[in-house]
């Protein structure tokens, strides 16, 4: 059973191969605390794309950059917050990719499906440098949670 | 599982059936590179069976979109077939569910693409 004191910090390099392991790391913790079925799948997605996101615009592929990526619970939430070591965002700069102009976009998708994904989401950024992806997500209801957070 | 893909010819629409994930790296790699080769083969009907992709992210989604586009600027169609749910979700909220034809089965996809009697 996840304690909800807990906080797990890991720092990936920036490699295409991190994604995948950021997300099966967090898949892990996510089904740990309770989370089961599409919740997960959807914790697991908004990771994907918030470390594709430190990737490719934060770091720029820079392999001698780092992303960080931490997930603590609250009483009642999964936080999971994705900081990358480049030149910070703002969100709403960043072009809506549901509107016509940009629905043939190839890219621009990522942010949005981490909003749609998660119960809140936000962007920070980081005062030592770097954009901070901030998502949370609310803890299943006791009952409904998977086997694994139920106490021994 | 990384992605692969089948082509398989069904009178004059070219019928590819992927297994696997649609992400950045070589699943969506491998996307792009069988739709550029049916295109510089000369298909322009192309009918992609998703039946067995149950994962596509951002990266995935452009690589659609721009297969899409490839066809289409060949004067091509390009259309999709047996989505799974979680497929048509993702395509659903990114509003690009309107945009790529989606068929419900095969035998409506092939009588669909322009010239099919």
């Amino acid at each position: 059973m996840i304690s909800k004191t807990q906080r797990l910090e890991v720092t990936l390099q920036t490699l295409l191969e991190s994604v995948d392991l950021a997300e099966n790391i967090v898949v892990g913790v996510a089904e740990a605390a309770g989370f089961a079925g599409e919740d997960v799948h959807k914790i697991g997605m908004a990771v994907r794309e918030g470390v594709v996101n430190a990737y490719n615009y934060g770091n720029q592929q820079d392999q001698t950059k780092k992303i960080s990526i931490a997930v603590e619970f609250d009483p009642d939430k999964m936080v999971i917050r994705i900081l990358d070591e480049g030149p910070g965002f703002e969100l709403n700069e960043v072009p809506d990719c549901l509107a016509e102009e940009n629905l043939m976009r190839t890219s621009g998708r990522g942010l949005f499906l981490m909003r749609a994904f998660m119960d809140d989401f936000k962007v920070r950024r980081n005062p030592a440098g770097g954009a901070e992806l901030v998502m949370v997500k609310n803890l299943p209801a006791v009952g409904s949670r998977n086997g694994s957070s139920q106490p021994k | 599982m990384a992605l692969q893909g089948t082509c398989r010819e069904v009178g004059d629409v070219a019928v590819v059936d992927f297994s696997g994930k649609i992400t950045l790296g070589e699943g969506s790699a491998i996307l792009r590179k069988m739709i550029r080769e049916l295109v510089e083969q000369g298909h322009r009907k192309i009918l992609l069976d998703l039946a067995d992709v149950d994962y596509i992210d951002s990266s995935g989604i452009g690589e659609m979109v721009a297969a899409y586009t490839t066809v289409r600027s060949a004067q091509g169609e390009l259309k999709l077939v047996h989505l799974t749910r979680r497929v048509h979700d993702i395509l659903q909220i990114t509003r690009l569910y309107t945009v790529f034809d989606v068929q419900g089965d095969e035998a409506s996809a092939m009588r669909s693409f322009r010239g099919t009697v």
